[in-house]
């Protein structure tokens, strides 16, 4: 619960990184066995993209994957525990929960995935037009943004999906209200950084217009950190929603979705804890696996932490 | 035929809020003939790079006029300053940082080509022709700017330049990050390029060092404090300085 109103990014990572000189003596000691071990950054990269591919492969087609349907109600055999017919045993209303939990993979990964895609884009393009623009645009958008960021998200996300009403999309727009700004402070400060260098006035000089410098020449090379931070955030965006979720302002009944379905479990704790368990395990497995391709996709991306 | 190029009494001030004000450049007139080139010297902070950069439009001029073959080009925006650059090119002082570091010199050769209606195709064989000319080899067009040494990036950067074929080439510190061999070798290819194109291509050379300018320039102005405190015959400037600069300038060499 703690992680899931944690929603500043650059602490966590600054706290990783911050070694003092004897974990960095140490670190250098063990960099080689690391490497001997297959801990290298290239093999992480392998094996949390496989399992990310995996996750991903299992939601385009969940419905194809589920053994019962997951809406099929049979209260003849509720709150069954897990045996060879039932992997996961049922639901208070006899559902089989392997089944739904296939099936909430598609809400859950689906729009997390959707929802990152989304702020990236909106956040990059803001803040690549405060950048490049300055002025007053610049200063009204940044203030803004800022607002936003002095609030706590994920309360702020709850308001807003109060506000919108229950359901998965309007979970989505709430969370994407809260989470641009990030984005946008990323892309300003690296279009900022970019603007004055000699190969944009050379593109210029070359007669591109404005779109063509920005999209041709600024975007390929200030992605890379954008995209290494929506990397990170996967994770977090995916418990967040599983959070709306939780607290009945995201995906609604019957929808199978893991925060819902959590939620839906939590009478059932002492009688059928397998109903709140597999659903959170679902969470735990795939935020972890999204998390650490993150990480991974970050060193890989900064050559100077590839040794480690 | 009247001058190529034509400033007159530009002047550029930096303001910085409730502080002093700067003027870069003040009031600075000069023409650049066809075929001529023409050497600006000055130390650093004298408003070489801050002229240069108005006179190409990357800086917008506070007052004064630049003027284009007979066309004003001051305030001109959008279509009509690209119009511009079909005229006058630029070459940067650091080579490598002139290229996008994601795309390959040929692209970036092409840029211009592709921009005024050339294919995609047309435009690769025409960067590798140019290339040729400026002494690589044309697969150099393949190659990243991470790729290859700082002479060979600045060969490419010239390359770019004349894609266009401009009447006007800036030279902007072009040979500064350069060791001195290769400063040799470049200057010797702009001499080569100067003969090939004549009176069709003059040549704006802005540097610091006055042996350079003394080999490479018909005429120089010497800049100090924003101004041109200084105008002749290179031989003649050294020979006889009159401005207290220049005199600095000339027995900081000798």
């Amino acid at each position: 619960m703690n992680q899931l109103f944690s929603r500043n990014p650059e602490k966590g990572s600054a706290q990783k990184k911050r070694y003092t000189i004897d974990q960095m003596h140490v670190c250098r000691m063990h960099g080689g066995r690391k490497g001997d071990r297959g801990g290298s950054v290239k093999t992480r990269l392998i094996i949390f993209g496989l399992l990310a591919a995996f996750l991903l492969l299992g939601s385009v087609f969940s419905a194809h994957l589920v053994p019962y349907d997951p809406d099929l109600q049979d209260l003849a055999n509720a709150k069954a525990a897990p045996s060879a017919a039932h992997l996961l045993g049922t639901d208070r209303y006899g559902r089989d929960m392997l089944s739904r939990v296939i099936a909430g993979s598609r809400a859950s990964i689906f729009s997390t995935l959707l929802l990152v895609a989304v702020i990236t884009a909106i956040g990059t393009l803001i803040g690549v037009f405060c950048g490049w623009n300055g002025k007053r645009a610049d200063a009204v958008l940044m203030r803004i943004s800022d607002i936003f960021l002095a609030f706590p998200g994920l309360v702020f996300a709850m308001a807003v999906a109060g506000v919108l009403g229950g359901g998965l999309h309007n979970a989505i727009v709430a969370l994407a209200a809260i989470s641009w700004p990030k984005y946008a402070r990323i892309a300003r400060s690296q279009t900022l950084a970019q603007r004055e260098t000699a190969y944009l006035k050379a593109a210029k000089l070359a007669g591109s217009g404005t779109a063509k410098i920005i999209f041709k020449h600024l975007l390929p090379n200030i992605i890379g950190p954008i995209l290494v931070t929506s990397m990170l955030d996967i994770g977090t965006m995916m418990m967040e929603l599983a959070g709306l979720s939780f607290l009945g302002l995201g995906a609604k009944p019957p929808t199978a979705e893991w925060g819902s379905m959590m939620s839906d479990a939590r009478s059932l704790m002492t009688t059928a804890p397998w109903v709140a368990f597999s659903p959170g395990a679902a969470i735990f497995l795939s935020v972890m696996v999204f998390n650490l391709l993150g990480d991974t996709i970050r060193d890989y991306a900064d050559p100077r932490s590839r040794d480690f | 035929m009247g001058p190529v190029l034509e400033v007159r009494d530009l002047t550029k001030i930096y303001r910085r809020r409730g502080q002093s004000t700067v003027t870069a450049v003040d009031g600075v007139s000069f023409s650049l003939q066809p075929g001529e080139c023409l050497g600006i010297i000055g130390e650093s902070g004298s408003g070489k790079s801050t002229l240069v950069n108005m006179i190409t439009r990357l800086t917008d001029a506070d007052s004064g006029q630049i003027i284009l073959k007979g066309r004003e080009i001051t305030r001109l925006r959008g279509r009509g300053l690209r119009s511009v650059y079909a005229e006058m090119q630029m070459v940067f002082q650091q080579p490598a940082d002139s290229f996008d570091p994601r795309r390959t010199l040929g692209d970036g050769i092409g840029e211009s080509l592709r921009n005024s209606g050339w294919s995609a195709a047309a435009a690769r064989e025409e960067s590798g022709k140019l290339l040729v000319q400026c002494g690589l080899p044309a697969d150099f067009a393949g190659r990243y700017p991470h790729e290859v040494s700082g002479g060979q990036c600045q060969r490419a950067a010239i390359a770019r330049a004349l894609a266009i074929r401009p009447s006007i080439l800036l030279c902007d510190e072009a040979t500064s990050a350069l060791d001195v061999t290769i400063q040799q070798e470049i200057l010797d290819l702009l001499g080569t390029l100067r003969r090939q194109m004549g009176e069709e291509f003059s040549i704006l050379f802005i540097c610091h060092d006055i042996a350079l300018v003394q080999q490479f320039c018909d005429r120089v102005l010497v800049m100090y404090q924003g101004k041109i405190v200084e105008e002749g015959i290179p031989d003649t400037v050294i020979c006889s300085p009159s401005h207290p600069y220049t005199r600095r300038l000339i027995d900081s060499i000798l």
